[in-house]
């Protein structure tokens, strides 16, 4: 992957079309070429790098198949998938939802799909978010660079397909839908997050697979040999050595790599669990960028191709109707209100960035005294290639913003009667309520940090794991179930302890294995 | 850079149905329950319909680690109207949304259950999961009444409608040139023979002279010959031939017969009608024609229609062998037992003028048990009058004959999967 250098400057419009491309409600293959066409060449000048784009038209039916294997082309068969295909056509079918206008696969090329119901200018819409935002996001952001692989997903879907099918044509349906479940269970506890993956082909994996099969048996074996290599009389006494010797944050791949009594199958499934899950790793963490950064462009192109001659008014009216619905951010005590819009945050953010580069205030070259009056184009594209939701909030909310949104920060302590209001968008809070959101999004405050703790080599083989409370917020109820499944992977007793800020163990849990 | 675009719309649909079935059979068990009760609970006219199932959420969820409520949290909203900072807000409840949503966000929607539908397909695939046609054992092909006529090669004799021309103008191409060959071999000899003499010989001499007119002779009846081998012989004739394969048959007839007397009131009415239908439905599975007789009874029988059998009131005594009678007689009249299926299911409180029961038995036994596949009879009350116990005399003697007692709409089902449990699982059973 190449990054190209980002343009300082949008290049200059080509020659003004004759007359504006065909607006009919009804799309078609060629309208859609010649939308593309124009798309295409508006985001060049804007020098978005994308992957080759491959747009696909989809039904309804086949959107709904998308959404059910988590918006990927294929998968492996899962109950789970079934139930969320259930619960979306019912949905769908109710009309309580609409179905989302798009899905963008972050593959090479990138896939996109363009829902038959939609109209011309909805297409065109679509392109524009998904084609060519989502795209350049996919290959620009150092999240997706980092964690994901583009040009392999697919083939590797495929193979985890094909191989769950096999398992289950060979172990049965029960054996690796229960597998599948635990390892679900830990889905989001299977990344490692201060260690970059490798990149591997699906050549190379498959290569490797039988040797890591082997590998992998003989080191479990060795961690659990019962003949002590060599007799320790003396000197390290055993409960001193620890294992592992330092926390694990990677519960799957722990699990993989050192479950006593997994079959090599197991392991494999385990694995390919956890690589899905490292896919989808960066989307959770850059949900308001990715958005944003699809909005703000898709706003942006449809714009540019209005003033360069190229779109009618009812095309703009109708995908801005949609642009709208999409940005709206109720307030809070609204009847729709559920927390922050992200495609508003997002979009509104980038928005402003531009501002700050081209128009900004005294409050401005204040706070971003190395953004304001610089090129808007570069300092779009840096802070897309370099942040992640928590980081971009943190560095990007700008004052004026806040007050646009009016944000307000409350803060909810259960030793407390009532909630506060810590901050709101003031100059005493500007910083607070920026902090507090950027803390929002952090994946660590989001999600329970969980570790592997320690294993009771010599005895009963336990597992322990422990839960560091983050601002003394406890484990939601589930937790047993989830224990069970860790028993189910780890097949001897699992133990969970949570530790609060002090150190101290507040809550402990444990589990036996099920013998089945 | 490679642009394109696909048309998907064609390729892969329903790619989630592995993924759905991987999910009924999941949840199977609750969906079974869920079925029985949609059974008992609802309209048996429409039960082929497609039904909502509701599963528990917590059997559903999937769990993951995550935070819960407590703790101490700073979340920042949009859309400050009246706070200043230190303002003190009072705790939402639980549950509910509105300002200063605290604590909603990743402790699940407050959605109660799932709820998904299954369809017509899936509802009945369940309805009717372990249960097989009683004694479907099928007659012997000899006794196969019914035909069709399959294709099978040709013949050399049949109608002129079956005449297969191509074939029989094959086969006369062939006859002429195998029967003619002999002669025309010798006929072209001689005609070359002829043609030389005539060519060499000099004109007038007498040895050739006789030459010619021999050959000549001897061309003139090869010709002859030759001429007189048939265009067409009735031997070239081909036919299509066709045979006649016995087919199983296909139809059945359901009697229906039940008791209209006073005694049987609404609720009684109604179960007899869940069975009813229930062995309807139950037969469309396995038949691919089905007739039904509803045959009603006070004192006296009379074949109505569907309309009348479940919803006219009459008041009396009761009769059974009179719809006996009558069943039998319309078996004879309308319903060969080697063409049809005959099944029979009877619905009655066990009211009976008591001089007639025994009757009942004699007629069931005798006349009617050896024409049908099976007989059920269901007895809507609880107390055993001398109906029941004459019937009983039957239970193990006749194999196609069971007897059940049903008081209650939850009854029904159980006593119908009881009545046409699967062969294999009654030999369990028994």
């Amino acid at each position: 992957m190449s990054t190209v250098m980002p343009l300082s400057q949008p290049l200059p419009p080509g020659p003004r079309p004759a007359e504006r491309l065909p607006a009919p409600s009804d799309w078609t293959f060629e309208l859609i070429e010649d939308y593309h066409r124009v798309i295409r060449a508006t985001a060049a000048r804007f020098g978005l790098d994308t992957y080759p784009n491959q747009l696909e038209v989809i039904t309804a039916e086949q959107m709904m198949d998308a959404y059910a294997s988590v918006g990927m082309p294929v998968n492996y068969r899962h109950w789970s998938y079934g139930k969320e295909f259930i619960s979306t056509e019912k949905n769908y079918k109710r009309g309580a939802m609409g179905l989302a206008y798009e899905i963008v696969i972050n593959s090479n090329p990138c896939i996109s799909y363009l829902m038959e119901e939609n109209t011309m200018p909805m297409q065109a819409l679509v392109i524009a978010h998904a084609a060519y935002g989502h795209n350049s996001f996919f290959k620009g952001n150092y999240l997706f660079r980092m964690w994901t692989d583009a040009s392999s997903i697919i083939d590797y879907l495929v193979y985890a397909k094909n191989y769950v099918a096999e398992c289950e044509e060979r172990h049965g349906l029960d054996a690796v839908e229960a597998l599948l479940d635990s390892c679900h269970a830990l889905a989001n506890h299977g990344v490692d997050r201060y260690r970059r993956p490798s990149r591997k082909s699906l050549a190379q994996e498959l290569a490797e697979r039988k040797d890591r099969e082997h590998h992998a048996q003989q080191q479990v074996n060795d961690l659990w040999r019962t003949l002590p290599r060599r007799v320790e009389k003396d000197g390290a006494a055993p409960e001193a050595k620890r294992f592992p010797d330092e926390p694990q944050e990677n519960l799957l791949y722990f699990v993989e790599k050192n479950a006593p009594l997994l079959e090599p199958w197991q392991r494999e499934v385990v694995r390919i669990v956890r690589k899905v899950a490292q896919y989808f790793y960066p989307q959770r963490q850059t949900q308001v960028m990715n958005e944003g950064w699809a909005t703000f462009w898709h706003h942006k192109i449809l714009n540019t191709m209005y003033d360069d001659g190229h779109l009618t008014d009812g095309v703009m009216i109708e995908w801005l109707k949609s642009h709208t619905n999409v940005v709206y951010q109720p307030q809070v005590g609204d009847r729709g209100y559920s927390g922050l819009n992200p495609y508003a945050l997002g979009f509104a953010m980038y928005t402003d960035i531009r501002r700050i580069c081209e128009a900004p205030t005294d409050e401005d070259r204040d706070w971003f005294p190395g953004l304001a009056g610089t090129p808007w184009l570069p300092a779009l594209h840096h802070a897309m290639h370099n942040f992640k939701d928590e980081s971009f909030v943190g560095q990007y909310l700008s004052p004026k913003l806040m007050r646009d949104l009016r944000l307000f920060a409350i803060v909810d302590d259960e030793d407390d009667e009532e909630l506060e209001v810590s901050a709101i968008h003031d100059d005493a809070g500007y910083r607070r309520v920026r902090e507090a959101l950027a803390r929002q999004y952090d994946l660590g405050s989001r999600e329970p940090n969980i570790q592997v703790w320690n294993v009771n080599l010599r005895g009963d083989r336990a597992l322990t794991l422990r839960h560091t409370q983050h601002n003394s917020r406890p484990l939601a109820d589930g937790v047993q179930e989830v224990l069970k499944h860790v028993a189910r992977l780890w097949g001897f007793p699992v133990h969970l302890e949570s530790v609060d800020d002090d150190g101290d163990v507040t809550q402990r849990w444990a589990v036996e294995p099920k013998s089945d | 850079m490679l642009q394109q675009i696909i048309d998907r719309r064609l390729s892969g649909k329903n790619k989630s149905i592995g993924n759905r079935e991987r999910f009924l059979r999941r949840y199977k068990g609750q969906i079974r329950e869920a079925v029985k009760r949609a059974i008992d609970g609802r309209g048996i006219r429409d039960i082929e319909r497609a039904e909502d199932i509701t599963i528990p959420k917590k059997d559903i969820s999937e769990p993951v680690f995550h935070h819960g409520a407590g703790g101490s949290r700073e979340m920042v909203h949009p859309g400050n109207k009246e706070y200043v900072r230190g303002d003190r807000i009072e705790r939402p409840k639980d549950g509910q949304g509105g300002r200063g949503k605290g604590q909603a966000s990743d402790s699940g929607e407050g959605e109660d259950d799932f709820t998904f539908t299954l369809s017509k397909e899936e509802f009945m695939q369940v309805f009717f999961e372990d249960l097989a046609l009683p004694h479907l054992i099928r007659t012997q092909l000899a006794e196969m009444p019914e035909w069709k006529s399959h294709r099978a090669g040709f013949t050399s004799d049949g109608t002129p409608t079956n005449l297969h021309v191509v074939r029989s103008m094959r086969g006369a191409i062939g006859r002429r040139i195998a029967v003619g060959s002999e002669s025309r071999r010798e006929l072209h000899s001689l005609e070359d023979q002829l043609e030389a003499l005539l060519r060499d010989a000099p004109i007038g001499e007498k040895v050739s002279g006789e030459a010619i007119a021999a050959l000549q002779a001897r061309i003139a009846v090869l010709r002859n010959k030759v001429a007189r081998i048939p265009f067409l012989d009735p031997i070239d004739l081909r036919f299509r031939n066709r045979v006649r394969v016995p087919v199983p048959t296909s139809k059945a007839v359901m009697f229906c017969v039940m008791d209209v007397s006073g005694s049987m009131d609404e609720g009684r009415k109604d179960l007899a009608k869940r069975f009813f239908i229930l062995l309807y439905l139950f037969l469309t599975r396995h038949y691919e024609k089905i007739d039904i007789v509803f045959i009603r009874h006070h004192t006296q029988a009379a074949e109505v229609d569907e309309q009348n059998f479940f919803h006219a009131t009459e008041t009396g005594g009761t009769v059974v062998s009179s719809a006996l009678v009558l069943m039998e007689e319309i078996i004879r009249a309308r319903y060969n037992p080697s063409e049809w299926n005959v099944y029979g299911a009877q619905a009655s409180d066990g009211d009976n003028w008591h001089h007639d029961s025994g009757r009942c038995r004699e007629l069931l036994a005798e006349k009617i048990l050896p024409l049908t596949r099976y007989f059920a009879y269901v007895q809507v009350a609880e107390e055993e009058q001398n109906l029941w116990q004459e019937y009983a005399q039957l239970v193990g003697v006749a194999p196609q004959f069971a007897m059940r007692k049903a008081t209650e709409a939850g009854q029904i089902y159980p006593v119908f999967r009881d009545l046409f449990k699967k062969e294999g699982a009654q030999a369990r059973a028994a």
